[in-house]
């Protein structure tokens, strides 16, 4: 399996001071595929993202990312609220990570971010905005244009969908979706959206205790009797978009 | 390297190129060679069987170069993703390459002064509306004192008069001793170094205190209302107060103006004292005159009319100060960038504000004789 895995964490301790928030976790995130993790508030979603990410120091274990070479361990992340330098206009975050790694010329530059700016399903004019002139979804959007701007083939989204009305957030769905199939990376979600969770994540992951309880299809984690991911998929809200039962 | 880039006419057909090689932003630099050598000539067909990783850079180079020529050019021979990269790619900039405008140096400039001194204006506007609105509030209280907010005046006034005094002090009586220094060492050559009282004494007392105060206040504490307000401002803190009916000139700016109204000539006072203090400290130790005589002297040199024109002009400063600040700090946008402007800007043109009024203070003084 290990050849298959974008993401192999075998044994992860993270803890603050006495606290410990990831207690001996596993998890296998595969080539190419959408995992969606779920979690109780609090619970070490964020804490395992920003430790995958090296935002957060390890205690023990082991994470290994596949093609472990200095030009291949390029990811994206795309942070809760965008994260976008509030000095630089849409396109020049876009422009940040190209400039930084690549030696292109100005023209190239300028292109590349509008193409970019364009499979994210925005104008050339909104390029020039700044990040305090950009709505929710827009800022998301450019966040997403520039965590793409090296081609990761590993991408990470923290709550993408979170602050969206459900329109916006079922368009940025759509949106993953089909860069996902275009340009082929391998996507670690962290999410509160049921409706992300059926519409495009492959295969689900839920947390409690800091540890994996669940993994597997939405379909497969709907069966695991783990009392929280019972009362997390089949509460009332769960019941409504007609998961439990 | 195994996975160079290149593009190559292999065949017989120079109009038929292929592509080989990692097509990825890692090569950009020798991709970017590679299609400005080949854009020249008319190009029939590109062919990708033999490219082993392409990216949206690789993908758009070729795109470009394909929409090159007069007619477009065939990608042939991806697979799978790559084919549907290329799909994707080939929708994207359709609009043209954008349109640099070049600007005339003259026009740029006479625009420039345009804009500053619109913005000149608009500047004085919102000063002048800031202090209508303070002096709305002001009546406000008058009418129904129990709306007054004590508390938080008290609090501010703690803040910026209380604990401003040690740093004041230093700094005031440091002004006084240099003053004192130079004047001895340079009244000395004349023997007239008995009239360095008589100028520590009208110059603390009638200009420097006070301005060096209102300085010292205007980076200190105006600075940081203006960073307070314009960090409430930013998370919605002023509009979520407006939403409940409340004022927030009332709420938040009388209070901190009132109090920097009250500090201000209180600081002054110290200000002023310690300047004194640090002139006959230095006119003792390096002046030889003994404490009695510096007391004696000052007496006769200065008189409450000179006091009373330093310390009339602190409470104005201290208006002045406060207003611009909350000006500024109301004009905050949404990034951090900006509340580092309007902090800069606030502290820069309360310091200018603050010399200019000295200065009409000081043609009020002289023609009415004080």
């Amino acid at each position: 399996m290990a050849d298959t895995s974008a993401i192999h964490i075998r044994d992860l301790v993270v803890g603050f001071g006495e606290k410990i928030i990831l207690d001996h976790l596993d998890l296998d995130v595969n080539e190419g595929e959408i995992l969606g993790l779920v979690g109780a508030s609090g619970g070490g979603k964020s804490v395992l993202m920003r430790t995958l990410v090296g935002l957060l120091p390890k205690r023990s274990g082991q994470i290994d990312f596949a093609g472990d070479s200095d030009d291949e361990r390029r990811w994206g992340v795309l942070f809760q609220q965008g994260a976008l330098f509030s000095a630089l206009t849409a396109r020049q975050n876009i422009q940040f990570p190209l400039r930084e790694c690549a030696r292109l010329s100005p023209g190239l530059l300028d292109e590349i971010a509008d193409a970019k700016l364009e499979m994210v399903g925005l104008t050339r004019e909104d390029g020039d905005k700044y990040p305090s002139e950009l709505s929710g979804g827009m800022t998301k959007r450019v966040a997403l244009a520039r965590a793409l701007a090296l081609d990761p083939s590993l991408l990470f989204l923290d709550e993408p969908t979170s602050g969206l009305d459900p329109i916006a957030a079922g368009e940025f769905d759509a949106l993953i979706r089909t860069l996902h199939r275009t340009l082929r990376f391998t996507v670690f979600m962290v999410t509160h959206d049921l409706n992300s969770l059926q519409a495009i994540c492959d295969r689900v992951a839920a947390l409690a205790d800091g540890r994996i309880a669940a993994i597997g299809r939405l379909s497969s984690v709907l069966k695991s009797d783990h009392p929280w991911v019972q009362a997390y998929f089949h509460g009332a809200r769960a019941q409504k978009l007609g998961l439990g039962n | 390297m195994l996975n160079a880039p290149a593009l190559t006419a292999d065949t017989e057909d120079p109009r038929a190129l292929t592509a080989r090689g990692a097509w990825n932003v890692s090569n950009v630099e020798l991709l970017e060679r590679l299609c400005e050598r080949a854009a020249g000539a008319q190009i029939g067909s590109i062919d990708l069987r033999r490219v082993t990783a392409l990216d949206t850079v690789g993908a758009w180079l070729l795109e470009r170069l394909a929409r090159g020529g007069a007619t477009r050019a065939a990608l042939t021979g991806a697979d799978g993703p790559y084919g549907d990269l290329l799909e994707e790619v080939r929708g994207l900039n359709r609009a043209g390459p954008i349109e640099r405008r070049s600007v005339n140096a003259v026009l740029q400039r006479l625009d420039q002064l345009g804009r500053s001194s619109r913005r000149l204006a608009s500047d004085s506007a919102a000063f002048l509306h800031m202090l209508g609105a303070f002096s709305a509030a002001l009546l406000g209280i008058l009418r129904h004192p129990r709306s007054f907010r004590l508390t938080s005046t008290v609090y501010q006034l703690g803040r910026v008069g209380w604990q401003a005094v040690p740093i004041m002090a230093l700094i005031t009586f440091l002004i006084g001793a240099i003053i004192a220094q130079q004047g001895i060492f340079h009244f000395r050559r004349f023997g007239a170094e008995s009239y360095v009282v008589d100028m520590v004494g009208i110059l603390v007392l009638r200009e420097i205190g006070v301005l060096i105060v209102a300085i010292m206040v205007a980076g200190r504490s105006g600075s940081a209302y203006t960073a307070e307000i314009g960090a409430m401002k930013m998370r919605e803190e002023i509009d979520a107060l407006s939403t409940m009916g409340l004022d927030p000139v009332a709420v938040l700016i009388l209070p901190r103006i009132l109090a920097l109204v009250v500090a201000l000539p209180i600081l002054a006072f110290l200000g002023s004292l310690a300047a004194l203090y640090g002139g006959g400290l230095i006119a003792w130790l390096y002046g030889g005159m003994s404490p009695a005589i510096f007391i004696a002297r000052l007496h006769d040199a200065v008189s409450v009319t000179h006091f009373e024109v330093g310390i009339i002009k602190a409470p104005f400063m201290a208006l002045v100060i406060g207003l611009v600040a909350a000006v500024e700090g109301l004009s905050v946008k949404g990034s951090a960038e900006s509340l580092g402007q309007q902090t800069t800007a606030s502290v820069v043109k309360s310091i200018f504000l603050v010399i200019v009024l000295d200065g009409l203070f000081a043609v009020f003084f002289a023609s009415i004789g004080m």
